[in-house]
């Protein structure tokens, strides 16, 4: 399908301007290793965004939103009048969030537009207008790049035989308004029932099972101010998982995908709820499906130890 | 009145024993007691309508009303009538038992979920939604 600048979606995605985030520079490591390996291995070319700054996260937005409105356009602005870019990729749902949140109240509200040029004079570069960038999370740059067809084409180390239950968390598809290219019909990403996860590790091999919770909220805004509501809310997630007939709970997320690490381990000493569930990146599974071994798609740098796993089902 | 309390050990009970099909009823029930004690907490009263035949799906809209954060529970309460659909519509599928396991999951998440938020938002003490109830004795406290 082809977009307003004529280009098809395939074209348009196969090089981005990266926004990794602050969360992939720290806890999320993994995230960003797997995925610059993974699009190297795909052939999808990756510019990170020059200087970024923090989309405004949750911290900025509970004290001003239209702040984080204008963090956010500063990377939307960057990428489209400094880098030339027509899209930014973000994996992190916050940073995904956030990001199309600035576009919609760039595109509809007039206070967060005077706020945002305000800003950007002050802080000496161009003022990001609506439109400019089109934002898209790591599961779209794969899916509408390589897709399922492309991916069991290269397929080296099938998935087959791991069972996966797909968790997007409650950021990456809400609130649905922010989302206008979600719920377009055939081929479009689905709020309630999101599946492009899903989709894409099926193609490389993978069994997924029927997991209830895929858009849950696992209490990760509050997992310093209030964690035993986190480890409650994780714990029931990984049980959940592990009911459904699931070995591998596979995230999308940085800040979903350590709280469930985090709280996996919480859970067994403050509840005595063990679960085993493995808790590996989406990026992770397709980059050793693809043929990478488990250290290059920084499977040692997560939390939780699914080494064992890996090779035990013949991917390391 | 059911308190959250009393929702949480009822589906810690039920869980233990997993759900049978026959327990949609029930787990449906126990979601829509805890929607009615986020909205207690807020001060008001609990709706009665149904919104696509379904009263909790109400009850959820009217918690979210000038709150969008718990619009993160919305899926989870479609979940829960997707499920109730599934075990009240296809009674005699082979899936059915696991159907039941399941939607007590969901159950109990949409029952941690409104818990943990009550206590982040200091609404209750946590076995009642007795915020409303505090406020209005400290009002009365601090006007003598």
């Amino acid at each position: 399908m082809s977009d307003r600048k004529g280009k098809s979606k395939k074209d348009k995605f196969s090089e981005v301007a990266y926004y990794p985030g602050c969360a992939l520079e720290g806890s999320g490591h993994a995230y960003n290793r797997s995925t610059k390996a993974l699009g190297k291995e795909l052939g999808l070319k990756l510019k990170e965004v020059d200087n970024w700054n923090c989309c405004g996260a949750m911290e900025v937005k509970n004290i001003d939103p239209k702040i984080q409105t204008y963090l956010s356009s500063r990377v939307m602005s960057i990428a489209a009048n400094t880098m030339n870019m027509d899209v930014v990729m973000a994996p992190c749902n916050g940073c995904y969030h956030n990001l199309k949140k600035a576009e919609y109240d760039l595109e509809n509200d007039d206070k967060s537009r005077e706020v945002v040029d305000r800003l950007s004079k002050k802080a000496g570069h161009e003022t990001y207008q609506a439109g400019q960038v089109e934002t898209i999370h790591a599961l779209d740059w794969v899916k509408d790049t390589i897709g399922e067809d492309g991916l069991r084409e290269r397929v080296k180390n099938s998935l087959k035989g791991i069972k996966i239950a797909n968790y997007y968390g409650c950021m990456y598809t809400r609130p649905r308004h922010i989302f206008p290219e979600k719920d377009a019909g055939p081929g479009s990403e689905s709020t309630s029932k999101p599946h492009f996860m899903d989709d894409l590790l099926e193609a490389a091999g993978a069994e997924n099972v029927d997991f209830p919770l895929k858009t849950a909220c696992c209490g990760g805004a509050h997992t310093l101010s209030d964690s035993d509501t986190s480890t409650k809310l994780v714990s029931n997630i990984l049980q959940t998982a592990e009911a459904a007939g699931a070995e591998v709970i596979a995230t999308e997320c940085p800040t979903c995908h350590s709280g469930l690490e985090m709280h996996q381990i919480r859970a067994e000493k403050t509840l005595g709820i063990k679960t085993n569930v493995k808790i590996i990146y989406f990026t992770q599974l397709l980059g050793m499906a693809m043929g990478l071994k488990p250290k290059k798609v920084g499977l040692h740098e997560n939390i939780s130890d699914s080494f064992d796993y890996v090779k035990k089902k013949g991917l390391a | 009145m059911t308190t959250l309390v009393d929702i949480g050990l009822r589906l810690d009970e039920l869980i233990a024993r997993t759900p049978a099909p026959s327990d949609a009823g029930e787990l449906l029930a126990l979601g829509e007691k805890s929607l009615e004690q986020w909205v207690l907490a807020k001060g008001r009263e609990p709706t009665q309508d149904l919104r696509e035949g379904f009263r909790l799906l109400a009850l959820h809209r009217q918690g979210a009303e000038k709150d969008p954060s718990f619009n993160a529970c919305r899926e989870t309460c479609r979940e829960l009538v997707y499920h109730y659909n599934l075990l009240t519509q296809q009674s005699e599928h082979p899936e059915s038992a696991q159907r039941a396991r399941m939607m007590g999951w969901v159950a109990n998440h949409l029952y941690l979920f409104i818990n943990g938020k009550m206590e982040t938002e200091q609404l209750g003490e946590f076995c009642c939604a007795s915020k409303p109830l505090r406020e209005t004795v400290d009002a009365s406290t601090n006007a003598q």
